[in-house]
């Protein structure tokens, strides 16, 4: 399939400054990674509302936490490894208890980081931040989408993680892709078997219910952007409608989005299920794509794990 | 905005007013940790009487009105003390005192740490060591940007300097002068464990702050005048933020409390209580 390819983190950083225009109380943190994850876009535009602390993650989101107590909107970013790694206790005390109104926007997430290898590469983040009460988990599929959660989350209150990656990403939807939090999006509709997805795995997940198609299997295929509040209801209607799931994910396997798939209809309405993602294992240097291969993150291998599931369910 | 008080005004019968004060709420540490049967009595007893002098003659703020945008705020970094913050905020009239009876208590608002969404008064949830600081910054940078005049005060341990984030902040409120923010290091010299200087010296602290590009002032933090000198000297300086290194004792006004590490995290049984109340004067009246 030919796609057409953007960068989230653009559609972050640029979002970021329209939003800064239509809200005043919008202030912006950055942890001497601005350019990275585009801020600097921000910094530019409002240098008196943006603040880079240098390489200190822990002070940055206490500082975040302080200004959020003033009703500051407050975006807090860096590598995804750090916001959520390096910072955990103070997003879990200073943010996620109090349940203030921070938006940790972190990029560079998953093995797709690349050369950097596994100091770098967060596939945990998911994990960590999901397990936090009042936190709440989004992680955008592209350009497009990312422009509408960054927007919809500063109309919303409340701690907020979204996860970003670092590479260009197939454009999936347009501007006119409407974002929910806590609603996810239905691309395909399909009675065989359901192929629920996130991040930069959507576009693969599309690709294999074409392949699936051409094999006579009619595969759904949803984006469960909201990892947290999860959209247990659509999970819970592809359970009785197709009988089986199977999960793709730039994350662990374990704790991530396809657990949190799983608990509901293991709970709700148990079906065959399995999990695309990384198996549990640290990554390592290498191109996006090669280690996409390398790790199992391919279209090939949801194709395969969902006739495994099929096989499961005769 | 609103007026200042000139707290070094009338001290001739300030001060007596003050160690009236600390002395109730002492008595309401005591006697909170001891009905809870755990909490951390030596450490709020040692930071009382900068709480005292805060809460009651230095910030500007209003029990009837707790979010008050322009008032000053506190960080309780040393969330551990809190029932020496619980204790000053019902005393000022956030809440009533007898309800600092019910602190740790299943459903209480007064949790073992404070919690900004459960009892008025408090501008943060603290109990995690060495995010105060920063949590401090973020106010004080809001303060500047939305041109409030308020002042932020951060209260530290000295065995909470041990962190390293305190040192993060440290060195960006210096790099920023961030001259409304003031913060108090509750240097009691003792830790959980052992005397903070055989754990891991965090002295000399004086100098550490003045080489990130903070005032300094070291005080007796059981000198009243002492304690509002300093503050009024911190409002004073317009180029950088000041710490105030506050010589406290562990335990302070119980005899057999003072200087002793165990009291740290331990209430005094309920006969001991009795016999600090007596040399506190008597119970709450």
């Amino acid at each position: 399939m030919k796609w057409k390819y953007a960068n989230m983190r653009d559609a972050f950083g640029k979002t970021l400054v329209e939003l800064g225009k239509k809200y005043p109380q919008i202030v912006v943190l950055n942890a001497d990674l601005s350019s990275s994850t585009r801020t600097h876009y921000f910094e530019k535009e409002f240098p008196e509302r943006f603040w880079n602390v240098g390489v200190a993650e822990q002070n940055m989101m206490g500082i975040a936490a302080g200004l959020a107590t003033t009703g500051k909107i407050v975006f807090a970013s860096t590598f995804a490894m750090f916001a959520t790694g390096r910072a955990y206790d103070q997003v879990r005390q200073s943010i996620a208890y109090p349940a203030l109104n921070v938006k940790i926007v972190a990029s560079h997430a998953g093995i797709t980081v690349g050369g950097d290898g596994a100091s770098h590469q967060m596939h945990e983040d998911i994990a960590l931040m999901r397990v936090l009460p009042n936190m709440t988990v989004i992680v955008p599929a592209d350009f497009y989408e990312t422009r509408k959660v960054i927007t919809s989350i500063v109309e919303t209150g409340g701690p907020t993680y979204v996860r970003m990656a670092r590479t260009d990403t197939p454009m999936i939807y347009d501007e006119d892709y409407v974002f929910r939090i806590g609603k996810a999006d239905l691309l395909s509709d399909g009675d065989d078997v359901t192929i629920v997805a996130m991040g930069l795995m959507l576009s693969k997940a599309i690709e294999a219910a074409d392949e699936l198609k051409k094999e006579g299997i009619s595969a759904r295929v949803i984006n469960m952007s909201t990892v947290k509040p999860l959209d247990d209801k659509i999970v819970e209607k592809a359970a009785r409608e197709t009988g089986g799931i199977v999960t793709a994910e730039e994350h662990n396997v374990l704790m991530g989005m396809g657990s949190a798939v799983a608990e509901v209809i293991a709970e709700r309405y148990p079906v065959p299920i399995k999990r695309v993602g990384i198996p549990d294992v640290f990554g390592e240097s290498g191109e996006s794509e090669e280690l996409m291969e390398a790790y199992g993150l391919t279209v090939k291998n949801i194709v395969e794990q969902t006739r495994l599931v099929m096989k499961m369910r005769e | 905005m609103s007026q200042r008080l000139d707290y070094l005004k009338d001290l001739e019968n300030v001060i007596p007013d003050l160690e009236k004060k600390a002395n109730r709420a002492r008595k309401w540490i005591l006697k909170m940790t001891t009905e809870a049967g755990s909490g951390h009595p030596g450490g709020s007893l040692s930071v009382v009487d900068v709480l005292v002098a805060l809460y009651f003659r230095v910030m500007r703020h209003n029990p009837l009105n707790p979010r008050w945008e322009d008032r000053d705020r506190l960080v309780l970094s040393k969330g551990h003390a809190a029932p020496a913050l619980y204790a000053v905020l019902a005393m000022a009239g956030y809440f009533p005192e007898e309800e600092l009876m019910t602190l740790r208590k299943l459903g209480t608002r007064l949790q073992g740490h404070p919690s900004m969404r459960l009892t008025p008064g408090v501008d943060m949830s603290t109990g995690s060591l060495g995010q105060g600081l920063s949590v401090g910054i973020g106010m004080a940078l809001a303060g500047k940007l939305d041109r409030r005049d308020y002042r932020v005060y951060v209260l530290l341990g000295d065995g909470e300097c041990q962190e390293g984030q305190v040192w993060e902040a440290a060195m960006f409120a210096g790099h920023h002068r961030l001259e409304n923010l003031c913060a108090v290091v509750d240097n009691n010299k003792l830790q959980l464990d052992a005397p903070t200087d055989k754990i891991v010296s965090v002295e000399p602290l004086a100098p550490k702050f003045e080489a990130f590009g903070w005032n300094a002032i070291v005080i007796n933090g059981h000198d009243f005048k002492e304690i509002l000198m300093a503050f009024r000297e911190a409002e004073k300086v317009r180029d950088r933020p000041t710490v105030i290194i506050s010589n406290t004792i562990k335990g302070k006004g119980v005899s057999f409390m003072e200087g002793v590490v165990k009291y740290h995290g331990k209430p005094l049984t309920p006969e001991q209580l009795k016999a600090a109340l007596e040399e506190l004067g008597g119970d709450v009246e």
